[in-house]
């Protein structure tokens, strides 16, 4: 059987899956649209959670990330798991107490004020739209890649399947079909990730094997691997940062951010009761941990494989000559994910790093310039093939990719159409909206929003990997210190939450647009975004625009706070609110009489 | 109905109590232990690097789950103590 039929069934067979769990999962009230019935499962919330936060970005560009960066990029592992806490202390079970529908609710009620909620329903809307088009993207480049049509033709089929899941099971569907993608994506990952960890350490479980001995040196893996990247003018692998100010808020940022995003969120609005809102967060954490605690292994092993590969007998000896180089090279060439030019005319293939501080060693070797360039992105999906494994591997790593992307979009694309249908259109527009004509609003909205965002994934902007950094800076600056302060203080009154989220929104985004240009529009930055130019640049501890989020959560604390306390408290029937939502039972009573 | 006001108050400060122990656990295994303090533990070898390396890629999200379950099965036990529970 071909590589392509291989695919076709698995890509496909996966597909028919998600129908089947979606036909049988029809929503048929907002209560089941929005929040799936509030019925569902702790430890299964948790495992859709986990499909739901982990994106094609986890999948298939985080692995690539950590090996390029090494120690510098554990920002990533930390920054995507540690909000998880934020949520289980901080925000999940308070806001499934409060047990409406969405995150501008909250924020509507609780600041009393219809223009709060406009504000949340905005900063909801901008996050999560440029979240979903790196989704579509990535769905539209897994499908051209595994199932040779075009990706736009891949989009338009992606489309359709989310269209058929979400808007006709609405979160109920896409609760039970995340299950079904976390399961696809959770084996697609760790299969690959187990047969490479056995062959570099002997070693069956990859985490484990990452802090192992390097079977074929009798070194440690990492040591084995900052001599080899150090050989050829790289930073050393396990080398420690000098801009700590910039890494402990870039790690804060994407912190709050995750906990901050309305799509993970309004997850733990389908749990049954608040402890389980509780249990179902780490239950969350655990999932994703399957997932992020390979990844760095992954990382350090197929960097070692990559380097091994090209300079078989170590880095100082002679690299493979071109014609001899692996079928998975070959493979990937076609994509242009590989790229080779062959700069000093010997037939071989030097990768290094060409810095001026390498120069003199790699003119030594006689090398002239760096000759191998391979794109991140590939490191995971190339992983089946570089560790020669059977077709049926790649098949469902192709599977796999696609579940992440899917699920990704189609919470995110539930996150966008409630804020239209129930804050936008029930809550300000028509609040004498009907039930049954609410649930058709819902999956208009969805349906107009999927449209929208295959039309941007196939015209993806130009600025699509910034935006990334703009979702979690608007998330971490502006909805999550507004829900937090709208639990923990009573004094936070409705002048105060709006002035804090602007001031944290206006902010985080100025200081990314004058790095990365005025809404992104190439050649409008005010500064080139190089570290002496960022805040603190000139002290050698600048704070990169990425990073800006967790300054522009300050900043919204502090405005909102001094702007609360020169205006009046909240009505007495908020601080009852407030006072409900901090107890599983009991005030909340005293609320509905 | 004093009674019952003083028994919230006490519940609410129990549980901020614990979401500042747990959270200063949070930010010494990542920011401390994974980031700032990683040159004090330069000198305990885990696998070929140091100690702050292993937070940083493995202990801190270790640590995080075990928080949230430990947060969790205490809050749910302390909701029943004070009988602020769902039935």
């Amino acid at each position: 059987m071909s590589q392509f039929a291989i695919n076709l069934i698995f890509v496909g067979g996966s597909f028919a899956l998600y129908i089947a769990i979606a036909i049988w999962a029809r929503a048929g009230s907002t209560k089941e649209f929005y929040v799936a019935g509030g019925g569902v499962n702790p430890v299964m919330n948790g495992m859709a959670t986990a499909a739901d936060w982990m994106s094609a970005a986890s999948f298939i560009s985080m692995a690539g990330l950590i090996a390029a960066g090494g120690y510098a990029n554990s920002t990533f592992l930390m920054g995507w798991t540690g909000g998880y806490v934020l949520l289980a202390m901080l925000l999940a079970p308070y806001l499934r107490k409060f047990g409406k529908f969405t995150v501008p609710d909250f924020i509507g009620d609780r600041f009393y004020s219809t223009g709060a909620r406009l504000v949340a329903v905005a900063c909801l809307i901008i996050a999560s739209v440029t979240y979903v088009i790196g989704q579509m993207t990535g769905a539209g480049v897994a499908f051209s890649r595994f199932l040779e049509v075009s990706s736009d033709w891949g989009l338009i089929i992606a489309a359709v399947v989310v269209f058929l899941y979400a808007v006709m099971g609405g979160m109920k569907g896409i609760t039970y079909t995340q299950v079904a993608q976390y399961v696809v994506l959770i084996i697609a990952y760790t299969i690959p990730a187990v047969f490479i960890s056995l062959q570099l350490t002997d070693t069956f479980l990859p985490p484990i094997g990452l802090f192992s001995e390097h079977t074929e040196s009798g070194m440690p893996l990492l040591a084995k691997l900052d001599q080899v990247v150090s050989e050829l003018g790289f930073r050393d692998y396990t080398a420690d940062v000098d801009n700590k100010l910039n890494m402990v808020l870039f790690t804060l940022s994407l912190m709050i951010g995750t906990a901050g995003l309305p799509h993970v969120i309004i997850r733990f609005f389908t749990v049954p009761k608040v402890a389980d809102a509780r249990w179902s967060a780490g239950w969350a954490l655990v999932f994703i941990a399957l997932l992020y605690l390979t990844a760095p292994a992954v990382a350090s092993m197929a960097r070692l494989n990559l380097l091994t590969t090209i300079y078989p007998d170590g880095p100082t000896a002679q690299a493979i000559e071109y014609s001899e180089r692996p079928d998975w090279m070959k493979t990937w060439e076609t994509t242009g994910l590989i790229q080779y030019n062959d700069k000093n005319n010997d037939g071989r293939i030097q990768l290094y790093n060409d810095t001026p501080a390498f120069a003199d060693t790699a003119a030594e070797r006689g090398w002239n310039g760096n000759e191998l360039i391979v794109n991140n992105d590939i490191l995971v999906l190339a992983n089946p093939e570089i560790a020669n494994l059977p077709g049926w591997v790649i098949g469902l790593i192709a599977a796999g990719g696609l579940a992440a992307a899917l699920s990704t979009a189609a919470g995110l694309l539930l996150a966008i159409s409630s804020a239209i249908s129930h804050d936008l259109i029930k809550g300000s527009i028509k609040p004498d909206i009907s039930e049954k004509g609410e649930l058709l609003a819902a999956r208009i909205s969805m349906g107009v929003a999927i449209v929208v965002a295959t039309w941007l994934g196939m015209n993806p902007p130009g600025f699509a990997a910034q935006t990334v950094a703009l979702a979690f800076g608007i998330a971490a600056a502006s909805i999550f210190p507004a829900l937090m302060m709208g639990i923990f203080s009573k004094r936070v009154n409705n002048v105060g939450a709006i002035s804090g989220m602007l001031a944290g929104l206006i902010s985080t985004c100025v200081y990314i647009f004058l790095y990365l240009g005025w809404f992104f529009i190439p050649g409008t930055a005010t500064f080139e975004n190089i570290p002496q130019n960022w805040l603190f640049g000139g002290t050698g501890y600048g704070i990169s625009p990425l990073s800006f989020g967790a300054v522009g959560a300050m900043i919204n604390f502090a405005v909102a706070f001094a702007v609360s306390a020169v205006t009046a408290p909240p009505p007495v029937r908020i601080q009852e609110l407030v006072e409900s939502v901090r107890f599983p039972r009991g005030a909340g009573q005293a609320i509905d009489h | 109905m004093a009674d019952h006001t003083n028994n919230a108050r006490a519940y609410w400060q129990a549980n901020l109590r614990l979401i500042v122990g747990c959270l200063v656990i949070w930010a010494l295994v990542s920011y401390g232990f994974g980031i700032l303090l990683r040159p004090w533990l330069a000198g305990i070898p885990v696998g070929g690097t140091d100690l702050g390396f292993w937070f940083a890629q493995q202990g801190s999200i270790l640590t995080f789950i075990a928080l949230i379950f430990f947060y969790a099965w205490r809050m749910n036990k302390l909701d029943k103590e004070f009988g602020v529970d769902e039935e």
